[in-house]
């Protein structure tokens, strides 16, 4: 099980901030005279933490500092980490695009990465001809393809264009078609970065499955970046976590995105109130979940108040909804005044009005849940005024009996189990 | 972790941040060989794709340029090409000199040209500018066919030309025009990596540069005006590469043994740095360019 792949030794990368102009020859003479000296380059020992948020006091920044990580033969692992945290840079060293500042990265096995599906497609080109294209460049061999085509073909579910030049392709299609090259690479180990987040719904679902199948049955080597949540559970087993560029957490892939989630999240509130939030239509003045409670449990009511004022007049109904996301961005249900024949909310301007919705026990797991809110009119899909996230708040345990083991999913609903 | 040693011997390979001077790895360029070939395709079917005179235009622009050519060089300018007729003389010159050309053009704008590319795959980066070398055969080989064309006719009607027994080191000579494009296009690609104003320096530098290789005038007629500066136009390969092509066609003038093994050395010292310059960018190039 020692069999170690790929060894990532003391890993940095450091960027110059600003535009690259004249100060870079007298910065690049410098370096040079240092180096003919045979001195160390003078410009590695500055540079300020990789925090975009922070103005710092040097030119230079580390986006990676000090990365070690080892992965073992047949392992599946995520990075996560938030905008900016140097996941792209990791990839892109490991994948040769760009070499790493200091530090060494030692592999045993040839390294193919899909840092974007359809690197090289040429519009011009035909299917056909743009699978070979790019099957090449991402390191296949003339043959390998060849031999390949028919499946690639097949999976891509694009037989009909084919031998149409990709530029008369939507982009979808040229999406599955260019993900259908790579999903049928062979190297030892992969590297992939969001390439999920493609295609409609039919082809994400192949697509995962297909990684799915990568990585287990073919108990491939894989190193997989993604800010979806759901997937970095479902296909990775470890996980590490990186911020500012340095590695913050390692565990299984579960606990790294926990962890993740925890460190990154939204303040959670019970009760806020807006000075200037609104339109031309409405202002929200307030929004609360439970504000009397101390704090919200799996078994409460969630009563959700929303104190607004209309400030246009209309004929038409207005209604207000609220969309419960769970952590992972998933929506739990949308629930609002849409549902009743008459909307409760009166057309009256300029004066507040509270809107004030009871959902009785939706048995919310334990985590943290945010609310979309949408102000409509006339019923239509199309919203006055929305605001995504505008309240986060955390649902906690209160069921301590020996009955309940708490499940992942995020319902926890009460159950009663007979056997007979 | 007690038989580290051991482990260490089995890295397949290692990304340090240092490149070694000289780093090309045959091997690994050799195993990407059926992608050079997918991007000279590649190159060769889209190059005129939805245009209506499709790969004529590969003769139009060598046509009309000699005909520019002997109108001002050889008509105002009486410039005496001997006993060849002018147009000839200097279809011969372009010929051979618009091989360089793009070559050399297409080459020092790798980096730039292929960021997308580069910024996401990782290949032996020197498949690019090679690709282009070889897709650029295929241009000149048609323009050599209609020169041929022009040769035929010119033959027919009684001018004094014929091949030389020389003609055997045609194909060296189109393989040193090739390289010499490449090892420069390779040495300028990695400085336009980092400031661009290399690349506005290119556009007029090869302009300036066809004037001192003698593409549309003989060197006999250059040392004869101007005997003082010859030496720029005698030093430079190119004069010689186009000299001997249009010597070995045309029978103007014989083989300079001695001007070959020069031209080779230059070029393939240029070849050299370039090789070592473009190995030295192509790791980091992409946090520049």
């Amino acid at each position: 099980m020692n069999d170690v792949i790929l060894k990532i030794e003391n890993v940095s990368k450091q960027y110059k901030l600003g535009t690259i102009g004249t100060g870079n020859i007298s910065d690049d003479l410098k370096r040079w005279w240092y180096s003919l000296r045979g001195k160390e380059d003078p410009f590695l020992k500055v540079g300020d933490v990789n925090d975009r948020t922070k103005i710092g006091d040097s030119k230079y920044v580390w986006a990676l500092k000090d990365i070690n990580f080892e992965l073992k033969r047949g392992e599946v692992m995520a990075i996560i980490g938030s905008n900016g945290a140097g996941k792209s840079t990791l990839l892109k060293i490991l994948s040769k695009v760009t070499g790493p500042t200091t530090g060494s990265i030692k592999s045993k096995g040839r390294i193919a990465s899909l840092l974007e599906v359809g690197t090289g497609f040429h519009p011009e080109l035909t299917g056909r001809e743009n699978i070979f294209l790019n099957g090449a460049i991402l390191g296949m061999t003339k043959k390998e393809i060849a031999s390949k085509l028919d499946e690639i073909i097949d999976f891509s579910g694009c037989e009909k264009y084919i031998d149409t030049p990709t530029k008369r392709y939507s982009s979808g299609m040229t999406v599955r078609l260019a993900f259908a090259v790579a999903a049928f690479l062979e190297p030892d180990i992969l590297i992939i970065d969001e390439v999920l987040a493609v295609g409609d719904k039919e082809f994400q679902k192949k697509a995962i499955g297909k990684m799915q199948d990568i990585s287990y049955g073919d108990g491939r080597t894989v190193l997989f970046v993604s800010h979806n949540m759901n997937a970095v559970e479902s296909l990775c087993e470890n996980g590490i976590v990186l911020e500012n560029g340095n590695i913050v957490f390692r565990g299984t892939a579960k606990e790294s995105v926990d962890f993740y989630l925890k460190n990154n999240n939204i303040e959670t509130a019970k009760h806020l109130s807006f000075d200037d939030l609104g339109n031309d239509f409405v202002k929200i003045n307030s929004i609360s979940v439970n504000k009397s409670k101390e704090q919200i449990n799996i078994s409460d009511d969630l009563n959700i108040e929303v104190d607004f004022t209309i400030l246009k007049e209309t004929n038409k109904r207005i209604d207000i909804s609220t969309a419960f996301y769970s952590e992972k961005e998933q929506l739990i249900f949308n629930v609002g005044t849409g549902f009743s024949n008459k909307s409760p909310i009166s057309n009256v301007i300029d004066i507040s009005q509270k809107l004030n919705l009871v959902i009785e026990r939706p048995n919310l797991n334990v985590g943290v849940y945010s609310i979309k809110l949408r102000v409509v009119e006339n019923r239509s899909g199309h919203a006055k005024f929305k605001v995504n996230d505008i309240i986060s708040f955390e649902v906690k345990n209160d069921l301590k009996s020996d009955v309940f083991i708490q499940t992942n999913g995020v319902i926890q609903p009460v159950i009663q189990v007979n056997v007979k | 972790m007690s038989n580290n040693s051991h482990i260490k011997d089995d890295w397949l390979f290692e990304i340090t941040p240092k490149n070694k001077l000289l780093d090309l790895n045959l091997k690994e360029v050799w195993s990407y060989r059926d992608l050079l070939f997918l991007f000279v395709k590649r190159d060769v079917v889209t190059a005129y794709k939805q245009t209506i005179l499709g790969p004529l235009w590969y003769l139009i622009q060598p046509l009309f340029t000699s005909i520019i050519f002997t109108l001002i060089f050889n008509n105002v300018a009486n410039i005496s090409t001997g006993t060849v007729p002018p147009f000839l003389f200097n279809l011969a010159g372009i010929t051979i000199w618009n091989y360089f050309k793009s070559c050399f053009t297409s080459t020092s704008d790798t980096f730039n040209k292929n960021a997308g590319i580069f910024g996401k795959v990782y290949f032996p980066r020197i498949i690019m500018p090679m690709s282009v070398v070889i897709s650029n055969l295929l241009r000149f080989g048609i323009q050599l066919l209609i020169f041929s064309a022009f040769y035929i006719y010119f033959y027919s009607l009684g001018a004094e030309i014929s091949l030389t027994k020389y003609v055997f080191m045609f194909p060296v000579m189109v393989l040193l025009m090739g390289l010499l494009g490449l090892g420069l296009g390779m040495i300028i690609s990695s400085l336009v990596t980092k400031y661009r104003d290399i690349k506005i320096l290119v556009g007029f530098g090869l302009q300036l540069l066809m004037y001192l290789s003698a593409v549309m005038y003989p060197i006999s007629f250059f040392v004869e005006k101007m005997p003082k500066y010859a030496w720029v136009v005698e030093y430079n390969p190119l004069t010689f590469i186009i000299e001997s092509v249009r010597g070995m066609l045309l029978n103007v003038s014989d083989f300079d043994w001695s001007k070959f093994v020069y031209a080779t050395f230059v070029t393939l010292v240029i070849l050299f740095f370039g090789i070592i310059i473009f190995n030295k960018s192509e790791k980091n190039f992409i946090d520049t360019v």
